[in-house]
């Protein structure tokens, strides 16, 4: 079974971009369909969709290329801090 | 520090705004809507907080905000250096807020017309202070825009147009002075540009989306004209291409039908959440 964050961020870019053929690791704005405009709208949708907030830190354009690093950053979000 | 002023908190207010507070300067933002002032300032703190994802300097999100003041009271900004005027680009709207801001305002405040089509020196004209005017037609989104047009009316003083280039250039913009016409020149052919990709898609010549495509894959533009219609707002496309089917009383200038539905339907692009596209709900001020 596939990793349901990712999935879901798929679907939602797929959503946009019905005719856009990319994996869960390519780097989506190198594919040229996606602008910063867009990229803001991930943000806000992961947000929303996941209920976290991503830390001003994280707000990287490098944590938002590929359907896989976006999912990793859900998950870095949703795990504990270490020693709390 | 100097404050400036702020008029109208849409889609370009609010981008100025952030650019002005982001350039180190106090602002106060009037804007008459209460709900548009409140969105405003969620929209200001959306973008401070995500500077970096677009090329630019780490913020801190609470002294940007604090440096921002939002009133729905057009005296707050009588002591201001510099008023940058962004509301509808509708000429008669204009004209009253022009004629309280010349009231309001200390002699020495300079205006400046951030208006996509309409001619500095007729707004001038309506104000005591045409000399201290000139137009500056900022891009959307206008933080992440390093270009303007810059145009000084008739009367715009050399001093003025000193003023407002030093401004410019501390806001990271690259000024392209041209000459006082209706559109200038980037809506002079952008707008009949959208409004004829509009007629393809009325006519059903062809899908928004193909309209689109064509102008990304064959020309290169990183976007299509419907798509720049939806950022820009369609019914700001539709009151920019009246404005020029007005001033030049030139028939090539007609606005399509289809943009006009869609502004009474309230299909203005991203900022209402559809337009030729639909958007996400959530983002749709993005």
């Amino acid at each position: 079974m596939g990793d349901y964050t990712a999935e879901t961020i798929n679907d939602f870019i797929h959503g946009r971009f019905p005719d856009a053929a990319f994996t869960n690791d390519d780097d989506i704005f190198s594919l040229g369909f996606i602008n910063s405009l867009f990229a803001m709208e991930l943000v806000m949708y992961i947000e929303q969709k996941f209920s976290v907030t991503i830390p001003n830190d994280e707000l990287k354009f490098d944590n938002f290329r590929t359907v896989n690093c976006m999912a990793e950053l859900v998950h870095r979000q949703a795990l504990p801090a270490v020693g709390q | 520090m100097a404050l400036m002023g702020v008029v109208g908190m849409g889609v370009m207010g609010v981008g100025v705004a952030q650019n002005l507070a982001q350039a180190g300067h106090r602002v106060v933002v009037m804007d008459r809507s209460a709900d548009t002032l409140e969105k405003g300032r969620g929209l200001l703190a959306r973008n401070f907080r995500m500077s970096q994802m677009f090329g630019g300097p780490r913020l801190d999100v609470s002294a940007m905000m604090n440096a921002i003041t939002l009133t729905a009271d057009l005296g707050e900004l009588a002591t201001a250096e510099i008023v940058v005027e962004n509301i509808t680009e509708n000429f008669e709207l204009k004209r009253d807020v022009y004629r309280r801001l010349d009231e309001i305002c200390a002699p020495d405040t300079l205006f400046v017309a951030n208006t996509s089509a309409i001619p500095i020196t007729k707004l001038a004209s309506v104000t005591r202070r045409p000399a201290q005017m000139a137009g500056v037609h900022f891009m959307n989104p206008v933080p992440l825009k390093s270009v303007v047009e810059l145009i000084p009316g008739y009367h715009t003083s050399p001093e003025t147009l000193d003023r407002v280039r030093t401004l410019l250039k501390e806001m990271g913009k690259q000024p392209i002075q041209v000459k006082d016409a209706c559109g200038f020149v980037s809506n002079r052919v952008l707008m009949l540009t959208v409004n004829e990709a509009a007629y393809l898609v009325y006519e059903g010549t062809a899908t928004a989306d193909q309209v689109d495509e064509v102008f990304r894959g064959c020309f290169g533009h990183p976007m299509g004209p419907l798509e720049t219609a939806d950022l820009i707002g369609v019914d700001t496309i539709l009151y920019s291409i009246q404005t020029l089917y007005e001033n030049f009383a030139d028939s090539k200038y007609r606005p399509c039908p289809l943009l006009a539905q869609m502004t009474d339907a309230g299909l203005h692009g991203r900022k209402s959440g559809r337009g030729f596209y639909t958007y996400n709900r959530l983002t749709a001020e993005a």
